[in-house]
């Protein structure tokens, strides 16, 4: 029993509490490129880049609250920046919109042109970025760090293995639960949400019924801004903030999307989970695991990993050729936003 | 201006860009410049043959460009004994079970289409069995490479074959991975190509980076073997030295543009071959085929053209074209670094040289890999001018200008993505436009 135990906590703390964190990071992601692909129709490649945009954003401004000395006690001053960021986070998306794509918009350009231009826009924004904050690591997260520590569990529980939970990793889930209630309730129940699906759904019928196309777009863009920025703040909170860690981070993001059904905003949330649950399985340590698990004597030699964790972002493009195969449509094919 | 008169123009200008930087920089910078315009225009023209005759999008430029460069080390290299003696068929064994395992799963999955659900389980199943097998038999026998000599070599080496013959093997090698990913991500929405190509790119270079016994990984193979003489050998041959006397130059400086020189001429010849295919396959039905395809899709499938297969023919070709540029590249640097490759340089600059160039049109490609190239190097010194011009105002100590001046290199990033959204805004059709036909 206690051996269940603590392979159960193992688990835990290397598994599936960093799972449940960047699962939400992901979601949150995913479901910026999921909302631009339902309405605007086309792959944001400049999405990675928005969340960095949005997380330097945040990052500067919690650097002249700290200045000045404010901060929240136990919870990262970033929180408190969170809003401002936001705010230039969905100015960046409407001035992009109104400079870039407005044009191409009307001109009813072909998607892969819009691909192309997004990448464009993201080159442009990853040159921005670096030449406002630099190419380096940035941490700015302050507040404590552990809500519970390794050696507090092992106290209370008896076990031999630890299980610490980051405040950062608390606060990611519990943000990304809320913005997810508060995205569905506004698709779900606003005008303006209902009028964003209907266009999503139909275009031409939607315009028929007087939907302001201009007005859905701009709504799409305060959302997508909004959630990119607070994905990114909350991955640079987990991990630590690094501009070319974004690109990377693309591929993950359009996996869950596209696993989950792109331009869905249900699957874009699974999706996420899938793909982190999966790359934190699948590049993990089995050893102790088998250690506890076999009878003393049949514990293996190796660390038992099914792939290195340098190949970690290989997973997600693992799945996402298995979903291509199989299943092109993704897992919840035929809902749209 | 006749079209004629305007390619002449355009080509003699960039001439006279380079014999610029000769008299006034040097010209070995010249020469270094011109051979990468040259491996640039040819990636070019590959990418131009997957974006500019079948609309394409190919976001892994990168990837088939690192593959090209695994040529050139799999080629040139001589093989390290040692480390084939300590496990060189251990891990060769384990690599032939890997792919008769995906031979086996491949076989499962197309035998079994009517099997309902079990048919993922089994092919399931049997990916994971082989992946089991590969990874017994693969592991100790890297292990035991690795381990040989790790700070000399460490790696299984090459064929110790001529490199030239790598520029061949780099083409195929980027040919089949790009026709896995062609048969995966093609025929579904455009959309997952471009995703499909990031992906894979991403993980041959993760792949090229960790996979030490056939790479060396971060710890880079230097030295590769040259198809050219070598400096210090011309410098001690008489009709070097009675060269450089007559045109003043010191000898070491002649040794070094007579080895330019000398890849310029391969580069050139390769560029020539690769140009006069693309605009044959172009004007052929072939290339009629492609265009009406890349116009208007669903009219040429009623024609009874298979869309997929064509795509999926010229994204192969195309990625081969850059394969071979790779390996190229490789051996113009005489080492393999698989740090060095950024998305950036490899797939977003060959994306902005071929629109800028003109897609469609391989001249119009060529040109723009030409100028692209050159304001990607000459950018970084004008760059830097023009910050301390702007900047010259202010305290010479305050950190504001520090910071400027320290980033001024990103400059270069926000320069090039300005580039592309501007002329694929104002000048969707390049410099030299595809033109009717």
């Amino acid at each position: 029993m206690t051996d269940f135990l603590n392979v159960l906590a193992l688990l835990s703390n290397f598994a599936i509490v960093p799972g449940l964190a960047y699962g939400s990071q992901l979601a949150l992601g995913a479901l910026g490129v999921t909302l631009v692909y339902g309405v605007l129709r086309f792959s944001n490649f400049a999405h990675g880049e928005i969340m960095s945009f949005g997380a330097m954003a945040t990052i500067l401004v919690t650097w002249a609250l700290q200045a000045r000395g404010i901060n929240l006690g136990p919870l990262p001053t970033a929180l408190l920046a969170l809003p401002v960021g936001i705010a230039i986070t969905i100015g960046l998306c409407l001035v992009t919109d109104r400079l870039v794509y407005r044009y191409y918009r009307q001109e009813k350009t072909q998607p892969v042109t819009y691909l192309i231009v997004s990448v464009g826009l993201m080159f442009l924004l990853g040159g921005l970025i670096r030449f406002i904050i630099g190419p380096n690591d940035q941490v700015f997260n302050d507040g404590t760090r552990f809500i519970l520590k390794a050696g507090a569990f092992k106290a209370m529980t008896g076990l031999d293995q630890g299980l610490a939970i980051k405040t950062s990793q608390s606060i990611t889930v519990v943000t990304a639960v809320i913005i997810v209630c508060v995205l569905f309730w506004f698709l779900n129940k606003t005008r303006a949400g209902k009028s964003m699906r209907a266009y999503s759904d139909n275009e031409d019928l939607a315009l028929l019924s007087g939907i302001n196309p201009e007005r859905v777009v701009m709504v799409t863009w305060i959302i997508t801004g909004a959630l990119a920025c607070i994905a990114g703040t909350l991955y640079g909170l987990d991990k630590s903030y690094k501009p070319f860690t974004f690109l990377q981070l693309l591929l993950p993001i359009f996996a869950s999307a596209i696993v989950g059904g792109i331009g869905n905003p249900f699957g874009a949330i699974a999706g996420g989970f899938v793909i982190a649950f999966s790359e934190l399985f699948v590049t993990f340590a089995y050893k102790k695991v088998l250690a506890y698990l076999l009878p003393s004597g049949f514990a293996p030699d190796g660390l038992v990993q099914l792939l290195s964790t340098d190949y970690k972002f290989a997973v997600s493009f693992m799945i996402l050729v298995i979903v291509l195969l199989i299943k092109p449509t993704g897992l919840f094919s035929g809902r749209t936003l | 201006m006749t079209p004629r008169a305007k390619h002449l123009s355009l080509f003699g200008m960039m001439a006279l860009l380079l014999i610029m930087v000769g008299t006034l920089q040097s010209w070995n910078v010249a020469l270094t410049i011109l051979n990468l315009c040259l491996i640039s225009a040819i990636m070019t023209l590959g990418v131009n043959i997957q974006w500019g005759y079948a609309g394409l999008f190919n976001a892994g430029v990168m990837g088939f460009t690192a593959l090209g460069g695994l040529a050139a080390i799999v080629i040139s290299v001589p093989p390290v004994p040692e480390a084939w003696q300590a496990g060189g068929s251990r891990t060769m064994l384990g690599l032939c079970f890997g792919g008769i395992s995906i031979g086996i799963a491949v076989v499962t999955w197309l035998k079994t289409a009517n099997w309902g659900k079990k048919r993922y389980w089994l092919t399931g199943a049997v990916v994971i069995a082989g992946y089991a097998v590969m990874r017994v038999t693969v592991d100790p026998g890297i292990a035991a490479i690795e381990a040989v000599e790790p700070a000399k070599t460490g790696f299984l080496g090459g064929f110790g074959l001529p490199i030239l013959f790598s520029w061949l093997v780099g083409g195929a090698f980027a040919a089949g991975a790009a026709w896995v990913v062609g048969k995966i991500a093609l025929g579904l929405r455009s959309d997952y190509l471009a995703i499909a190509t990031l992906g894979i790119s991403e993980i041959i270079i993760y792949f090229l980076k960790n996979e030490d016994w056939l790479t060396r990984g971060v710890k880079n193979v230097n030295g590769l073997p040259r198809p050219v003489p070598y400096e210090i050998d011309l410098q001690g041959a008489v009709w070097v030295q009675t060269w450089a006397e007559r045109l003043g130059i010191p000898v070491i400086e002649a040794s070094s543009i007579i080895v330019k020189l000398s890849y310029a001429a391969l580069f050139l010849s390769v560029l020539l071959v690769v140009f006069w295919l693309s605009e044959t396959a172009l004007k052929s039905p072939w290339g009629r085929m492609m265009r009406a395809i890349r116009d208007n899709e669903i009219a040429a499938s009623a024609m009874g053209k298979d869309i997929t297969w064509r795509h999926l023919q010229v994204f192969v070709l195309g990625s081969a074209v850059v394969g071979i540029a790779g390996a190229m590249l490789t051996t113009l640097d005489g080492q393999f670094t698989p740090a060095s490759y950024q998305p950036l340089r490899f797939t977003f600059l060959i994306w902005v040289m071929v629109i800028v160039g003109g897609s469609g049109n391989n001249l119009g490609a060529v040109i723009g890999g030409f100028v692209i190239w050159f304001f990607w190097i000459e950018a970084e010194p004008i760059g830097l001018a023009l910050m301390d011009l702007i900047t010259a105002g202010m305290d010479p100590d305050s950190a504001l200008r520090h910071h400027l001046m320290e980033n001024a290199a990103h400059m270069r990033l926000m320069t090039m993505g300005l580039v592309l959204l501007l002329a694929l805004r104002f000048a969707p059709q390049g410099l030299i436009p595809e033109g009717k036909r």
